[in-house]
């Protein structure tokens, strides 16, 4: 008898089928993986499981009983809780307050705190979810707060437990221990959906695999009997070629950081502290960190809407005394923000118009310095998109409708077109797809051997040991010595990455040859 | 019910939302009428021939409308941009304040040259108005709204000064009102014994000019790209503090221009009760509008109807004027729903 069964769960939006007659069944104390590119219809099935959105056909049960369509409080009370991929807590609440946040009883005179905290200890103990109650979740580490997500699935007493990519944000040793917990739930005889895109995980931790494309269930295999090259040919309906790699002799630095140091907005550590560090032409440098240890503020120096507060940041050679992004962009400094949304695109905008959110007032594209001309315009973008590979209904829409990837190569499209002698690229694949990543990548590595100098900020140590030439770590806002590739282990990086960096920001970066 | 986020709206349904909306809102004050005891159909009738029925209501109708689409097409370029301007009101009694000052004796000119010189010592005086909360919110983040609003009341009570003491009119007979805008600034008539004037061109051509400049023109790339997304505005280069100066300047000076326009072309000379409310409906005007330059004009000739109308309804049958705000309001509300229907698509049931 399954736990929770969806039946023939189908939804369309418009002329795009989300979901096409979609089954799954999930037995108690068993792990499922969904995996699917985007916009295969994980989340839309995972918001109709949850009763956000309604199936335009087709049901779900929950221990034999149909939830009613569109309901989040009955898919709650029958034991469903989610992981969201971005967290939904209030930072200036305690753990114990986020916790209990809308289980009380609206018209209780008495506050059940103390109950509370027990059972919120228990639980704790029982799963590894070790967090102090009374602490600010705004004062928590990413990881920590995930486990306050999970504790307040817990807490509502989850038998379903559903995480949305749960490890993107997390360090290798993070990862290994949501592993132990999810498999300490299991053994309680919890069920888990685990929904990821990244094979050896799910290899790792699921006993079921079901792979989602376009909407339909394309194969559902035991993980002991999948290999890692037949669930990315699943998932992506063709076989999948990595780029390849190729080491060339690196030129002179395009870029130089010499004891840069950001100060913090007010009181507090500095965001970046006397970070040393050299980009080569036809070299991709990877950066390694968890999240929120001073990428944000590397990548807004090097993109120029950050000035730093000390050091010195040349660009082939020269100091650069002025941060502004036009600057920037016009002496060869290529960017990908880290944020498509927020970032990268101006949403309402449509796709020609977000190709030249760059070239503001530059012919050939602007009449007299001020007027855009549309017909140049357009006739770029249509280059671009099929040059790129855009896909998209037509370049008027705005920029907002298209998927992460599309929105990806829009900014990859933008920025190259003017060859850039450095690239920040900052989490360039985050949130991608197979197919999406392995574009992004392949330009990236065109643009290296092109004679770019690129700096991959990322927090996929995978994607930085897959592409990068050297790698260096960033911690609380240092960053330490860059090394070669083959010459450091995940592990060592994983070190690194959890604070000891091995003397950084004392001395400079060691040079290797 | 529920509602799912829609892809992409389909042109009928951007055309009929906004009409839908004001039969709705029209529909919706017809239960107030019927509360008033007067029959629907025959209240709207003359509301309707009040508004539109005549040449001298439909003159009416457009005299009222020349400030409004002015003062709306200030709100709506400056929402664009996200910059809250609440302060039409103020921007348009500086520009009446800039053309008493320059126009009842100072200069004279030949109208050629007093009337334009009069529009634009308006607009600077309106657009100058906007410089001290656009400083603020760029230096010290001060939220516009407050310092915008707030100084409506500054510049009512500058204009009340002016006008009860140095600037008063020796011959108004002791009334507080400032000296009359000298014969070569009073705006031409466009049509004999109307009231309607030469700022009807100007906001014409304004929402014209505001129109092309948001959609063809790096100013109007950068107006809308800070509005609706200013961290990747930011990171494309665009500066925020600019935008949103230029915004301000803009949408001070189009309700500066309404300011002048009242002042020499309908009323003759400064008074305290020279605009009721123009700069408020203004906002009215440009959210019925859904911020587009030319639905101001649209939407400023709709709510100056229903004014007009309802004056000339309310002497016909026992229904207060004040419907005509009711019915504003109500259209301005049933247009914000109806932007929902057109953004999301509506289920019923499972």
């Amino acid at each position: 008898m399954a736990l929770l069964r969806i039946v023939e769960v189908s939804k369309a939006f418009g002329d795009l089928v989300a979901n096409d007659r979609i089954s799954l069944s999930l037995e108690a104390g068993e792990v499922l993986a969904l995996l699917g590119e985007n916009g295969a219809g994980k989340t839309t099935l995972m918001n109709i499981l949850f009763g956000h959105y309604t199936a335009d056909s087709g049901h779900i049960e929950v221990g034999g009983e149909r939830l009613p369509p569109g309901a989040t409080d009955a898919a709650l009370a029958a034991g469903v809780g989610m992981v969201h991929q971005h967290f939904s807590l209030a930072d200036n609440m305690t753990v114990l307050e986020n916790v209990m946040l809308g289980t009380e009883r609206l018209w209780s005179w008495r506050s059940e705190t103390a109950a509370g905290r027990k059972r919120l200890l228990t639980l704790a103990a029982d799963f590894g979810l070790e967090v102090d109650p009374d602490t600010p979740v705004g004062a928590l580490s990413v990881g920590e707060r995930q486990r306050v997500e999970i504790l307040k699935a817990l807490y509502r007493d989850a038998r379903i437990l559903i995480l949305d990519e749960p490890t993107a944000v997390l360090t290798p040793q993070e990862v290994e221990r949501l592993f132990e917990t999810l498999k300490a739930m299991v053994a309680k005889g919890l069920s888990i959906i685990f929904i990821s895109h990244k094979l050896h995980e799910i290899l790792a931790v699921s006993d079921r695999v079901a792979v989602l494309r376009r909407g339909r269930v394309v194969g559902e295999v035991a993980t002991a009997e999948a290999d890692r090259e037949g669930l990315a040919e699943l998932m992506v309906g063709h076989k999948v070629s990595r780029p390849m790699v190729e080491h060339l002799a690196p030129g002179d630095p395009v870029v130089e950081l010499e004891a840069v140091g950001v100060a913090p907005a007010g009181r507090g550590r500095p965001l970046l502290e006397r970070v040393s560090l050299e980009v080569r032409a036809r070299e991709i440098l990877g950066l390694a960190g968890v999240a929120g240890n001073g990428q944000s503020a590397l990548a807004g120096v090097l993109s120029g809407v950050l000035a730093p507060s000390s050091g010195t940041l040349r660009f082939a050679g020269e100091a650069v005394t002025r941060f502004a992004p036009r600057d920037f962009v016009a002496r060869g400094i290529g960017r990908i923000p880290e944020d498509r949304h927020a970032t990268g695109i101006i949403g309402e905008m449509s796709v020609w118009e977000n190709f030249i959110c760059e070239d503001l007032g530059e012919p050939p594209l602007f009449r007299w310095g001020r007027v855009i001309d549309g017909r140049a315009c357009r006739d770029l973008a249509a280059e671009l998109i099929a040059a790129f590979d855009l896909r998209c209904k037509s370049m008027e829409v705005p920029a907002k409708l298209l998927s992460g990837g599309n929105m990806q190569k829009l900014i990859l499209a933008r920025t190259l077109r003017r060859e850039p002698r450095f690239i920040l690229a900052n989490q360039p694949v985050r949130g991608l797809d197979e197919g999406a990543i392995a574009a992004v990548h392949a330009r990236i590595l065109e643009a290296k051997r092109r004679g770019a100098g690129v700096l991959l900020i990322s927090e996929d140590l995978d994607e930085i040991l897959a592409l990068a030439d050297r790698v260096a770590v960033i911690h609380g806002g240092r960053v330490g010595p860059a090394l070669e590739v083959g010459a450091v282990t995940a592990r060592e990086l994983g070190a690194m990455m959890a604070g000891d960096l091995g003397g950084a920001g004392e001395k400079l970066p060691e040079a290797v040859p | 019910m529920r509602t799912e986020p829609r892809e992409d709206a389909p042109l009928w349904l951007l055309v009929v939302a906004p009409l839908a909306a004001v039969a709705a809102a029209l529909l919706l004050c017809a239960g107030l009428i019927l509360w008033a005891g007067e029959s629907v159909p025959e209240a709207y009738g003359l509301l309707l021939k009040g508004a539109f029925g005549s040449r001298f209501a439909l003159t009416e109708t457009l005299a009222r409308a020349t400030p409004l689409i002015l003062t709306g097409l200030a709100a709506a370029v400056a929402f664009r941009a996200r910059f809250w301007n609440i302060g039409g009101e103020g921007q348009f009694y500086c520009g009446a304040l800039a053309a008493t000052w320059l126009g009842a004796g100072m200069i004279l000119l030949p109208p050629l040259l007093m009337i334009p010189l009069l529009f634009l010592a308006g607009a600077l005086a309106g657009g100058l108005a906007l410089l001290l909360p656009v400083l603020l919110k760029a230096r010290l983040k001060v939220d516009e709204v407050v310092t915008t609003l707030l100084l409506n009341f500054v510049i009512l009570l500058l204009v009340s000064y002016l006008i009860e003491g140095p600037w008063k009119d020796p011959m108004s007979l002791g009334w507080p009102q400032a000296a009359p805008i000298v014969e070569e600034g009073v705006l031409p008539k466009l049509l004999a014994k109307s009231r309607l004037h030469l700022g009807l061109v100007v906001g014409l051509v304004a929402a014209l000019a505001v129109w092309l400049v948001l959609r063809f023109t790096v100013w109007g790339y950068e107006i809308r790209a800070v509005g609706i997304n200013p961290q990747a505005a930011a990171f494309a280069g665009i500066s925020i503090n600019l935008t949103v100066l230029r915004v301000a300047l803009i949408s001070g000076g189009l309700a500066g221009l309404a300011g002048v326009g009242e002042v020499a072309g309908l009323k003759g000379y400064l008074t305290l009760d020279l605009s009721p409310g123009f700069g408020y409906a203004g906002i009215a005007v440009a959210m019925l509008a859904n911020l587009h330059p030319l639905g101001v004009i649209l939407s400023a000739i709709f709510i100056a109807g229903i004014y007009v109308g309802a004056d000339s309804m309310s002497r016909a049958v026992n229904i207060p004027t004040y419907i005509a705000d009711v019915i504003v309001a109500t259209s301005v509300l049933a247009v914000l729903v109806s932007l929902l229907f057109v953004k999301f698509r509506v289920r019923f049931g499972g």
